[in-house]
């Protein structure tokens, strides 16, 4: 810590470089990341009818969210982890309270009353799971072998089931690829990675036998939302109306009626998406989606300089899983997925999955910032 | 096994950025893919999105226009649009149904069925659309639910235009009345013209200026949430009102013409010969034709249409009487134009005719023992039967129908109100043709004094009178004076339609007849002496009684020994002044006896009424 705070020498040069540095905040990851949440703000003012309490309330989130990004950002790489097998086993143990004391909401047990906040450990293992994977492939070099991959498979397969159980089919998967991506960056040859595609797709009818009615209902309307024009691809129906009818430039930032009269459904959370088509044409969401390119770009580059194993495998899956979570969002509102509930990134109305966001780029800015120190 | 590897960075990275390398090339392909698709939706799909998007949130409501208002010629309303007051219930504000509806049962005294119904009504629309649970609440109504409203949340008493005829019975045959569009209605309505309208006119004034007194629709373009509940408005193409219409009808005239009917069946008309103007048309008996606006009760429905009185039947234009003396104004006229009398002939009349050659059987004269000798005034003025036995036979009955047919006798006249009645001006080639029978001497005879098979409309007989009054000039007897568009202060004249002169060749035989009929209202012994005493303008006039009970040979007519209804009808024909005619009255008293005694008085308030006299008495 040789830098201070302020120059005494010319005490009215303040410099936000050496303030950012000292409280390890990755400058252009931070720029990025303010750009999407303040497009995210203006789009959710519409969306929501223009309220403004609701816009109030995602801004204490955000607060909250950027919290826990300076502390993570403030933790040293080698501390979390140390702390991964704790991390874990405490999210399995949630996971499994969820399924006994869940609370329900929307046919699903995914939360968790502590009283003070209700908490979805599913979130938390949204980051536990690839650190541990992290971290337990990297102990060994790289590429690992067969029996460590299978290892590292069961520690991806154990809480993905205990979610889907809940069940929330969507985070899953997202859980799962979290770590299948660790699983990917650490080097396995692409014989086993075609081989698993290969088991995955022979695996599907399987998993038509144990969804829920209500997924196998999604699948259907995603072959053919038509079929069920007021039912169950309603969702998709007027959302691809609400993107169709923007056209290039969009009806302009507060005047997309499809949201406004409400016929677009759930257009503050997971079909926020709709909305900005909408009001911001194909120019809006071109330029909104080269953002969230490049605020991973910035992530991958992370990954691609970070000066440990264990280190360069959870920046990169962090950065990767935040693309996957942006193109699962896009692909189910644009009618290319199924309907499966993940919100848009950074910029959808919601509490939890906004934390662990910004916690997954507190972690990123750790890496990066803490590089130099470790070398010295 | 226990393995010992020395950790290779070098190599390790590589493995790695290799592969962070791969997974940035494959974000790059899904997002050109997801572009692609956006531009698929959002370029090449647009206008079918957009059109999706415009179907989603707009919706068109029309906009009724309001209905023209009916004056008098004296700018009184005679149909007026009054607020009406219902009681409407939305389900989505009402919390429990059932409770609600039983309450209201109490308060307003509903039956099962009615609760029944609502229910019914309630399923078959949206949450948020009002049921009507009553229509046209009475003011008691009105008031003991305002006392009771904080029970009933979800239910408000609405106010709405609905048609009103502050007169309600003086002219519900002429006017008519609005009633709701039903079925048979739709045939002959332009749908889109009537999206919102919830009336029509039924019958009268009211269904013949339909299309001038409905108005333009209006619209409404709404932008609509996704229950259809409006959100705001996008345009708005107001209504334009119906165009009020100005009648001919002197509601002061029309009084008169009511009271001076009093309780018979009958009507009286009175037309201004110079334009066919119709200034006083009434029917008896009558109704009440704000029953019928909002729905009338089937109970009071029955009770008009089933009674013997016939109380729908417009007398005016479908009642069909025998002109009986009446139509030997036209018969004399026809003589003189045809050369089968003169003024100066005459006829002698022992109280009897028979035809030559059939001693038989007599036709007898009104006058028992009979007029002696008759000339062409005696015989109008004193109405000698067989003088126009005479006049008939010798004339023939194919000359006498084709005269006849020249006044419009049965034929329509073409008045601005519906359903008038053709009546019978009968002829050989009709007995042929309906009766399939030959025309025989003697029907000529009664013919020849309004009798037989005649059968008149009161109007045709207006209109006739009217063109004897005007020397042949024909007009065509009009209800509507003058018409007025929403939001302009001038009166539209409505042309006067002339329907022609008749092709009289000598015009002394106009002077002659008419002379003649001026006998009847002024003459010492004229039949209708009363009506002209005491004014200070000449009037012209023609009584009539019209048999309805046909009297064997011998026998006498005796009014005491027989029922009312077999009464002989009162016929009366009038105009004034008879110089220069501008008031043409016509009364028709069912079963009122003899046409001195009973139509004449009432003709003769009329024209007190008209002219302004002040009886002296």
């Amino acid at each position: 810590m040789s830098e201070t705070l302020i120059d005494w020498k010319n005490p009215q040069r303040f410099s936000l470089t050496k303030v950012l540095r000292i409280i390890h905040i990755d400058a252009l990851l931070l720029f990025g990341l303010l750009v999407l949440l303040g497009v995210g703000l203006m789009v959710l003012y519409s969306a929501g009818d223009q309220s403004t309490a609701l816009i109030i309330r995602q801004l204490v989130r955000l607060g909250t969210a950027f919290f826990v990004l300076l502390v993570l950002a403030n933790i040293h790489p080698d501390r979390m982890r140390d702390s991964s097998y704790i991390l874990y086993g405490m999210g399995l143990i949630l996971l499994v309270a969820v399924l006994v004391f869940g609370h329900e909401g929307k046919g699903a047990q995914r939360w968790l009353d502590l009283g003070f906040f209700r908490f979805q450990p599913s979130e938390l293992m949204k980051l536990a799971v690839p650190l541990l994977v992290a971290r337990y492939l990297a102990e060994y070099p790289l590429p690992p072998t067969v029996w460590r991959l299978i290892i590292g498979l069961i520690m991806i397969i154990l809480p993905s089931l205990l979610i889907a159980k809940q069940p929330d089919l969507g985070t899953a998967l997202l859980i799962a690829s979290s770590g299948l991506i660790v699983v990917f960056l650490s080097g396995i040859s692409w014989r086993i990675i075609l081989g698993f595609i290969t088991v995955c797709a022979a695996a599907l009818p399987v998993l038509w036998y144990v969804m829920h009615d209500y997924q196998r209902q999604r699948v259907l309307t995603f072959i053919n939302p038509e079929s069920d024009p007021l039912g169950a691809g309603y969702h998709i129906i007027q959302s691809k109306i609400a993107i169709g009818s923007g056209g290039l430039f969009g009806r302009g930032w507060l005047e997309g009626t499809q949201s406004h009269l409400a016929f677009l459904p759930e257009r503050s959370t997971d079909f926020i998406f709709a909305v900005i088509a909408e009001e911001f044409g194909l120019v809006g969401v071109g330029l909104l989606l080269i953002l969230y390119l490049l605020v991973a770009a910035r992530g991958i580059y992370i990954a691609s300089q970070a000066q440990t194993s264990f280190a360069r495998l959870l920046a990169g899956s962090i950065s990767i899983t935040f693309l996957v979570y942006v193109f699962v969002n896009v692909g189910m509102v644009t009618g290319l997925l199924p309907v499966v509930g993940v919100p848009l990134p950074l910029i959808s109305y919601g509490g939890t999955s906004m934390v662990t966001l910004l916690a997954g780029f507190g972690i990123l800015m750790s890496i990066h910032t803490h590089r130099r120190m470790m070398s010295s | 096994m226990l393995r010992f590897e020395l950790k290779d960075h070098y190599r390790e990275n590589r493995v790695v950025n290799d592969r962070l390398i791969f997974a940035a090339i494959f974000a790059g392909i899904l997002f050109v893919v997801i572009m692609m698709r956006l531009t698929m939706l959002q370029v090449f799909e647009y206008e079918h999105f957009n059109a999706l998007s415009d179907r989603n949130r707009v919706d068109f409501e029309p906009l009724a226009p309001q209905r023209g208002l009916i004056y008098d010629r004296n700018g009184v309303v005679l149909a007026e649009n009054i607020p009406v007051f219902s009681l409407e219930l939305v389900p989505e504000k009402v919390t429990d149904l059932d409770a609600t509806l039983q309450e209201l049962k109490l308060l307003l005294v509903m039956t099962d069925d009615d609760v029944a119904e609502i229910k019914q009504q309630i399923k078959h629309q949206r949450r948020f659309r009002a049921v009507v649970v009553r229509q046209r609440l009475t003011e008691q109504e009105v008031a003991r639910f305002s006392v009771n409203r904080h029970r009933f949340p979800g239910l408000e008493v609405v106010g709405r235009l609905v048609r009103h005829y502050p007169h309600g019975a003086l002219f519900a045959h002429t006017i008519g009345y609005v009633g709701r569009i039903n079925q048979k209605d739709q045939q002959r309505i332009d749908e889109k013209s009537y999206k919102g309208t919830q009336y029509i006119g039924k019958t009268g004034v009211e269904r013949f200026y339909e299309d001038t007194l409905h108005g333009q629709v209006g619209h409404r373009q709404i932008e609509t949430n996704v229950q259809g509940r409006m959100v705001r408005e996008i345009m708005n193409s107001p209504s334009v009102p119906g165009q009020d219409l100005f009648l001919h009808l002197d509601i002061n005239l029309q009084r008169v013409a009511a009271e001076a009917l009093g309780e018979f069946n009958g009507s009286v008309i009175a037309l201004d010969p110079r334009t066919g103007g119709v200034l006083a048309i009434v029917s008896k008996p009558d109704f009440n034709p704000n029953e019928f606006v909002t729905g009338i009760s089937r109970k009071s429905y029955a009770l008009l249409r089933d009674s013997l009185d016939r109380p729908l039947f417009d007398r005016s234009l479908r009642g069909h009487y025998p002109p009986g003396s009446t139509l030997k104004p036209f018969v004399a006229l026809a003589g003189l134009e045809l050369g089968v009398v003169d003024e100066s002939s005459s006829t002698f009349c022992p109280g009897w005719y028979t035809l030559p050659g059939k001693d038989d059987h007599r036709y007898r004269c009104w006058k028992k023992h009979g007029h002696g000798k008759v000339d062409f005034i005696t015989a109008i003025s004193q109405s000698c039967d067989v003088y126009f036995y005479d006049l008939a036979n010798a004339m023939g009955i194919d000359r006498l129908h084709g005269f006849l047919d020249l006044f419009g006798f049965g034929r329509r006249t073409g008045i601005d109100i519906p359903s008038e009645s053709r009546g019978l001006s009968p002829s050989r080639e009709w007995k042929k043709r309906v009766r399939n029978q030959v025309w025989f001497p003697g029907e000529t005879l009664i013919s020849g004094i309004g009798q037989g098979f005649n059968q008149m409309t009161p109007i045709q007989l207006a209109h006739a009178t009217a063109t004897l009054a005007m020397r042949g000039e024909s007009m065509r007897p009009r209800v509507v004076r003058a018409i007025r568009s929403s939001g302009q202060t001038e009166l539209k004249l409505l042309p006067v339609e002339r329907l022609g002169t008749l092709p009289i060749i000598d015009s002394k035989n106009w002077q002659a007849t008419i002379d003649a009929m001026v006998e009847v209202v002024h003459g010492k012994r004229g039949t209708a002496r009363k009506v002209g005493k005491d004014l200070n303008f000449i009037v012209a006039g023609k009584t009539g009684t019209a048999q309805v009970f046909g009297i064997k040979q011998d026998e006498k007519y005796d009014a005491d020994n027989l029922d009312k209804k077999l009464h002989d009808h009162a016929l009366f024909i009038a105009f004034a002044p008879a110089d220069d005619p501008e008031f043409v009255v016509v009364v028709v008293a069912e079963n009122g006896g003899g046409g001195s005694k009973t139509a004449a008085p009432i003709a003769r308030k009329m024209i007190e009424q008209y002219f302004g006299v002040v009886p002296n008495e």
